[in-house]
This record gives C-alpha cells, sequence and structure tokens, in this order.
C-alpha cells in the first residue's frame, strides 16, 4: 500500500522528479558542449550523415552530463557546504548519491559505446578519457589538492570540440589541437575573474582555490599571465585550415580587449576593486564568455564563407599552417 | 480500496515516468535511424562467421585478379 503513505519524504531514493535527474547532468554545462563540439563536427574536413551527426552530438552531450553526474556524487559534502551549490539535487535531499553514482556511471557507458558505433573508436575513447579526466582527475584529485585545480581541470572543458572534429575526421589534427588549447587556456583567467568578485565560501569547503591560497594580487597576476599565454594560440588558429581573414581580424581584436581588460585587472588594488563594487573583475568575466564564444562563431564563419569562390581564393594566403 | 488522496508524489512520479518514456522513445527512434544510416551507407557488412567466404579472403581475390 505504499500510494497511500504520505509519510514518503523527498529524499526516499527513487522519488526525485524528472528535472532533478536532468539536473544533475549539469545543464548549462551540455549546452556549451553541444555548441563546441557542433562547431568541432562542421568545420571539420569530412562528411557524416545528418543522422549520425546528430547521434554524436546527442552522445557527447550526454557523455558530459554524465561527468555532471559523477561529479555531484563525489563532491556532494562540499555542495552541500557551500551556498552556491546547496540547491543541487543530492545536498537538497532530492536524489540519493548512489542514484547519481549508478547514473552517471550508466550514462557513460551508454555514451561512449554509442559515440564509438555512430561514428568511429578514437572519438569514443576520446569522450571515455574525457568523462575519466572530469571525474577522476579533476574532481577526485586536483580539485581539493591543489590551486592549480582549475588550469588543469580545463582541460576536461577544452576535449569537446576535438571530440566533434574526430567523430567526422577520424584523426586529431593540428587545428583540433589548437581548439583545445584555446578553451585550455582561456578556462583560468575566466574563472579566477569570476573567483575575485563571487566571495564563494570555498575555504569552508576546503577548496584550495588560488583566491584563498595565495591571495588576490597573486591570482591578479595570474590572470594576466594566462592571458598572455592564450593570445598565441588564439592567433595561430586563424592560419590553418580552420582560419582565415574574418577570423583572424576578429581575434586580434579580441584577444587585444582581453589583454586590456587582465591589464586592468593586474594593476587594481583590491581597494580600488572594492571601492566601485568590483565593476573591471565583473566586466572582464562576461567579456571572456563573449570572448569564446565569437572566436568558435569567428571558426564557423570561415567554414561557411570558404564556400564562396573568391574569398576561397583569398583566404588560402592566410593558411600558413595548413601543411601541418 | 480506491485511492482517492492525490499527493505531490504521485505528481511527481507521473512526471518522471512520463519523462523516461519520452527518452526512451527518442533513444530507439535515433537507434533505429542510425541503423538505417548505416545500412544504407554502402560500407561492407561481411564479417568472418565461423565458414570460409572466398570474397573475404585477400590471396582469393589477388588471385582471380590475375
Amino acid at each position: 500500500m505504499t500510494d497511500l503513505r504520505t509519510d514518503i519524504s523527498y529524499a526516499t531514493p527513487g522519488e526525485g522528479s524528472f528535472s532533478d535527474y536532468v539536473a544533475l547532468l549539469k545543464p548549462r554545462v551540455m549546452s556549451l558542449v553541444v555548441f563546441t563540439a557542433l562547431v568541432g563536427m562542421l568545420v571539420a574536413p569530412g562528411n557524416l550523415h545528418p543522422v549520425e551527426a546528430l547521434a554524436a552530438i546527442i552522445f557527447i552531450a550526454l557523455g558530459a552530463g554524465a561527468s555532471g553526474a559523477l561529479n555531484m556524487w563525489w563532491d556532494a559534502d562540499i555542495d552541500q557546504v557551500m551556498k552556491r551549490t546547496a540547491k543541487r539535487p543530492i545536498p537538497a535531499g532530492k536524489i540519493a548519491p548512489g542514484e547519481a553514482l549508478g547514473l552517471g556511471m550508466a550514462l557513460s557507458g551508454l555514451s561512449v559505446i554509442m559515440l564509438w558505433l555512430a561514428t568511429n573508436a578514437l572519438a569514443g575513447f576520446l569522450l571515455a578519457f574525457t568523462i575519466f579526466f572530469y571525474t577522476v582527475i579533476y574532481s577526485m584529485w586536483l580539485k581539493r589538492a591543489t590551486p592549480q585545480n582549475i588550469v588543469i581541470g580545463g582541460a576536461a572543458g577544452a576535449f569537446p570540440p576535438m571530440v566533434g572534429w574526430v567523430a567526422v575526421t577520424g584523426s586529431i589534427s593540428l587545428e583540433a589541437c589548437l581548439m583545445f588549447m584555446l578553451i585550455f587556456m582561456w578556462t583560468p583567467p575566466h574563472f579566477w575573474a569570476l573567483a575575485l568578485f563571487m566571495k564563494s565560501d570555498y575555504h569552508k569547503a576546503k577548496v584550495p582555490m588560488l583566491t584563498v591560497t595565495h591571495g588576490r594580487k597573486a591570482t591578479r597576476a595570474h590572470i594576466l599571465v594566462y592571458t598572455i599565454a592564450l593570445v598565441p594560440f588564439a592567433l595561430a588558429t586563424g592560419f590553418t585550415a580552420i582560419g582565415g581573414p574574418v577570423y583572424l581580424a576578429l581575434a586580434v581584436i579580441l584577444n587585444l580587449m582581453f589583454l586590456h581588460g587582465a591589464y586592468a585587472i593586474w594593476c587594481r588594488s583590491e581597494m580600488q576593486a572594492e571601492a566601485d563594487g568590483y565593476a573591471t573583475e565583473k566586466r572582464v568575466f562576461r567579456f571572456s564568455l563573449a570572448y569564446l564564444f565569437l572566436h568558435f562563431v569567428a571558426i564557423l564563419a570561415e567554414a561557411a564563407l570558404v564556400r564562396v569562390p573568391a574569398y576561397a581564393g583569398f583566404a588560402a594566403e592566410f593558411k600558413l599552417l595548413e601543411v601541418f | 480500496m480506491a485511492i482517492t488522496r492525490e499527493h505531490e508524489l504521485h505528481k511527481r512520479r507521473s512526471g518522471r515516468n512520463v519523462g523516461l518514456a519520452v527518452t526512451l522513445v527518442l533513444f530507439i527512434g535515433l537507434v533505429f535511424g542510425l541503423t538505417i544510416v548505416k545500412v544504407s551507407g554502402g560500407s561492407s557488412l561481411e564479417a568472418f562467421d565461423h565458414s570460409y567466404r572466398p570474397t573475404l579472403d585477400p590471396d582469393h581475390v589477388r588471385f582471380q585478379q590475375r
């Protein structure tokens, strides 16, 4: 007579709503993964049937969702302590930790095998490695061990365009590596800009964030250094088969603006930042989102423009790195 | 005895069942579509199945081409 019981708590395993299980897969992260993986697939040389392409995107997104569920399972203790994450399904008592583990493991296996069957073995392997990297290397090891967690952990978010590329071509190339490096090098300044103005309770959760372990002045310096290191990768992409004059022109403007913002953050003291409510840090953080989005839009635009014969001939002169 | 009291739990269960059903139907549709594409894609589907077939033997194919 379980249906007549009214004392079943929300935390009873298997009694969360459908949207709670969807929330476990981090849908916002999934949307970013879908966008970058889609760009990787669309600009890759080769043909994939639309149904295969749709399946590949769905299973890449599902793989990202699986790693999100595994991350929530492992970090449930941290999420419970921090205000920002306390409403996630596990700390809120809507889903039992074991359910998140089961769902994460099942979706990991399903997404990897299905991506392999839909496209090729290397794409499936790369997706499996991405899930492993995010769950084991980042969540289980680096996140609680080193303030450089964001730097190395950023690789997990950088893999999707490479997986998309490999799904079409079956091999890793310079273009795929540069798209990877673009996201990989962009992640640290993006997150540290956020860490400066989000007075998060990482210290309460005993997560070593750079702002806490090395101070805010050092974090500002790190933002500038990593932004400088990001520029060559962003510009080099313009000289490959996926780049061209439109990408290069946009990349030069965007990188100058990002450098200017990072320099402005570096110049500021904590007193100045507090005085204007972290206006510069917030502006640079918002700009960093547009920075990455516009780079990938430009890559997509190049792939569309290259179909115009007049433009293709002109663009070919810029592709100096195509020989690799 | 008929269930007359509707608890919030019942709505949640119903929503979860519908959501899962839709997900499974979409998954089946996707696998079906993939199968059609793979089968009609023109790639060779022949593989070893415990009996000798000359078309799978590279030496035999080369011998015939000579």
